[in-house]
């Protein structure tokens, strides 16, 4: 995919300058900022992604390291979902997508051949973009993953559970007296609030977020703000958002794509307030995107 | 003029006046269209509607009574000789009269008043047809005329073609609704004759079936029995024998299909299940005849089992497997349904396929699947040559799949086939057995609907 298809006006010479500049960076498709950190937890390595013929991720190179909050930031259809995806193969159910390179969890190829997705997919916890609780009652939407890995041994201990997954995603209070009624019957905010439960229900090492509070209002945001906060002292959580503010209060670091490619990445202070690229600093003060 | 060249005329005129009714509001507005009410085009439509409307309800009662009236006025026409005959005689006469004046085979001699009643009949038959060509062309001139004169700005001509065609939606949907409720009439009505004779509660309740009924008086053995419960029962014992078949074969294949086989595998494999469909039933019937029954017969006999020649099981053997690709494809459909999404939802978890597959995506397809299964259950208790061919023709109450049943359907088709009366009990008999059937199924569906409705409450 080329970053060249914008207009160069011959009558702004300074603009074909910063263009001319900007198709080099690009060529050269070296991300700008640190990407690697010390001892990460996941360390993606020259990582493609191709919708059938088309290119949704192109050479990232991206390391997560343990016990950070890592936002991705970038403009609507830039692949950050995608990249996501790519963290725990949930791209596998996609028949036209295709991943190469390497991404290593614990300096295991999760992309390994013989490697067995399931477990990898406990470890690795995925909240969607889009709520998408199960045909069950609330209490059996959290109850699923630790009754499939066999995490409870009795009916107690599972009810400790789900209150527990329930009240860290702000949910509990709204939903207590009606624990058996269908998760598809509460609101888009409070569904997506249950499958952040859900997934922290399975306790897994590594959460993937994608726009996690979207659907959300300030109160229930903060309430998950806070959640990630608390979890990362245990767990290393990826946290797509459009909220600047959001990545602002919630990562160490942050990622900015844009079209497919990782255009800078680095601390979350430098960022927002000392973007290297030019593209990062549109984007972040509201000139793109 | 010939009808076909007159409906052509008619159609010409519509399109005729589709394009003056669509001209006269464009000159009306100026040629611009945000002085009319409505798009030129509705005028267009107004204007051939009018035209067509009138003319073709005229077109289709001229031509559905003409034959009655013409044949009356003959009549009226013949010799007093003729005239005094008792009625069904006299209809044989004007049939052959009908059949001189379409130059058809007469049965006897022409005599000269026939000869002259049918120049009569063909002579009236024109003026008819002359007369229906004028009105015809007539009122549909008139009707263009009225829209034309009555299309001005104003006009909400779109509102008055939606209404019109909104009518024809309505009348289209009603002639399905009133054709249910005539059969189900004419069943209730020749069914409660049935009950005049023989008691409801002998009908319902009776334990044995023998409708031999006499057709002379002085026939031994004159008398009939109507319990419908051996018929009832056969036709559950072999539903259920089907569905045992049916169910876990076709959940389990569609299963399958949809999640697991490849694509190219599932190209292949869900036309050829489908084409277990496709087979004629009477084809099925002689296999389960002459392959199934001996062979169960034969298994049966060989580890010492009294199997009759003609048993339930063969015949819901092989109605199970006519049934299969219902059950399948239906359940295939709905599973597909299942938004890819709370698949995915389910494997971010660390769930297994399988897992996946009995934990979220049945539950999620479940009212489908149920609806599938109690169409098929529906598709068995109708089924008729399976049974007529593979589980015999005698009433026996009993649950034993090894011995020879029979079912409603079956029974139905004895009762009518062959030369009958038409008002012994022993033919309305197989209409009562219908009422029954209907109810059944009736019952059937309101359940159906009722699980669906239930789980749709709870999941979505
Ligand atoms: N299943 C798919 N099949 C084909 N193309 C896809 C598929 N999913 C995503 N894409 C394409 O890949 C590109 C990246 O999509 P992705 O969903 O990752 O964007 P995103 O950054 O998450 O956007 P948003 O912020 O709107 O969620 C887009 O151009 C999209 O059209
Ligand atoms: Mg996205």
């Amino acid at each position: 995919m080329q970053f060249n298809t914008q207009v160069v006006s011959p009558v702004t010479p300074l603009m074909v300058c910063t263009d001319i500049e900007l198709i080099a960076a690009h060529d050269n498709r070296k991300t700008v900022g640190k990407i690697s950190v010390t001892n990460p937890r996941m360390r993606c390595r020259n990582v493609n992604v191709f919708y059938g013929d088309k290119q949704a991720i192109n050479r990232v190179n991206l390391d997560i390291g343990r016990h950070e909050v890592i936002a991705m930031i970038g403009p609507s259809g830039c692949g950050k979902s995608t990249f996501l995806r790519c963290l725990n193969r949930m791209n596998d159910t996609i028949d036209s997508c295709r991943v190469t390179g390497e991404i290593l969890l614990d300096d295991q190829d999760i992309y390994d051949k013989k490697l067995d997705v399931v477990p990898l997919r406990a470890q690795v916890g995925m909240v969607f973009q889009k709520p998408n609780p199960f045909p069950k009652s609330i209490y059996e939407n959290v109850a699923y993953g630790p009754r499939i890995h066999g995490l409870v041994s009795s009916k107690s201990d599972l009810d400790v559970v789900v209150e527990s997954s329930l009240c860290r995603a702000g949910l509990w209070d709204e939903v207590k007296d009606r624990l058996d009624q269908p998760g598809t019957g509460l609101s888009g905010g409070q569904q997506q609030r249950l499958c952040i439960a859900r997934t922290i229900a399975v306790g897994p090492e590594v959460i993937l977020m994608d726009e996690p509070c979207s659907a959300l209002d300030p109160i229930a945001t903060a309430k998950i703000e806070g959640l990630i906060d608390e979890l990362r002292e245990e767990y290393t959580i990826a946290i797509v958002t459009h909220s600047m503010q959001q990545a602002a209060r919630v990562s160490q670091r942050t990622a900015y794509f844009h079209l497919g490619d990782l255009i800078e990445v680095g601390e979350t202070n430098q960022i927002f307030t000392n973007p290297q690229h030019k593209l990062t600093e549109d984007y972040i003060t509201g000139r793109f995107g | 003029m010939h009808l076909p060249t007159l409906l052509f005329i008619l159609a010409l005129l519509c399109v005729f006046s589709f394009w003056i009714g669509k001209r006269r509001a464009l000159i009306i507005a100026d040629g611009k269209h945000c002085n009319l009410h409505s798009l030129p085009g509705y005028y267009g439509y107004y204007a051939s509607l009018w035209c067509a409307i009138p003319a073709l309800v005229v077109l289709v009662f001229w031509t559905g009574f003409e034959s009655s009236i013409i044949t009356t006025l003959v009549s009226r026409e013949l010799p007093v000789a003729l005239q005094s005959l008792p009625s069904d005689r006299l209809n044989l006469v004007i049939n052959d009269i009908q059949n001189l004046v379409s130059g058809n085979i007469v049965s006897g001699e022409i005599d000269p008043a026939m000869r002259a009643a049918a120049d009569h009949y063909q002579h009236l038959q024109q003026i008819s047809q002359a007369a229906l060509t004028v009105v015809v062309l007539a009122l549909a001139v008139l009707g263009l005329l009225l829209a034309y004169r009555q299309i001005h700005q104003a006009q909400r001509a779109r509102n008055w073609v939606e209404r019109v065609i909104m009518f024809f939606l309505i009348s289209s949907s009603s002639i399905a609704v009133f054709t249910t409720i005539g059969i189900v009439l004419s069943v209730l009505f020749e069914a409660i004759r049935f009950f005049q004779a023989v008691p409801i509660s002998d009908f319902l309740l009776g334990l044995k079936w023998s409708p031999q009924m006499a057709i002379r008086e002085d026939q031994v053995g004159s008398s009939g029995v109507f319990g419908a419960i051996p018929l009832f029962a056969g036709t559950m014992l072999i539903s259920f024998i089907a569905m045992l078949v049916a169910a876990p074969i076709g959940l389990m294949a569609a299963i399958y299909l949809s999640e697991y086989a490849s694509k190219k595998m599932r190209n292949i494999t869900k036309p050829l299940l489908e084409i277990l469909a496709g087979i004629p039933t009477v084809v099925y019937g002689f296999f389960a005849a002459l392959a199934v029954a001996p062979f169960i017969r034969d298994s049966g006999e060989w580890i010492g089992l009294d199997v009759s020649s003609e048993s339930a099981l063969a015949a819901g053997l092989v109605m199970g497997v006519m049934i299969i690709p219902f059950v399948s494809s239906l359940s295939d459909d709905v599973i597909n349904a299942v938004p890819q999404a709370m698949r995915d939802g389910s494997y971010a978890l660390g769930a297994t396929h399988s897992e996946t597959i009995r934990q979220v995506i049945i539950p999620a397809a479940l009212p489908g699947i149920v609806g599938g299964m109690l169409l098929a259950v529906s598709r068995a208790i109708g089924e008729t040559m399976i049974v007529v061919m593979a589980a015999g023709l005698s009433a026996n109450l009993t649950a034993n799949p090894l011995q020879a049943v029979t079912t409603v359907t079956v029974q139905m088709v004895t009762l009518l086939v062959g030369d009958q009366e038409f008002d012994s009990p022993k033919t309305l008999a197989a209409f009562a057995l219908g009422l029954m059937l209907f109810v059944t199924t009736l019952v059937l569906n309101v359940i159906a609907l009722y699980v669906v409705r239930k789980y749709r409450e709870q999941y979505e």
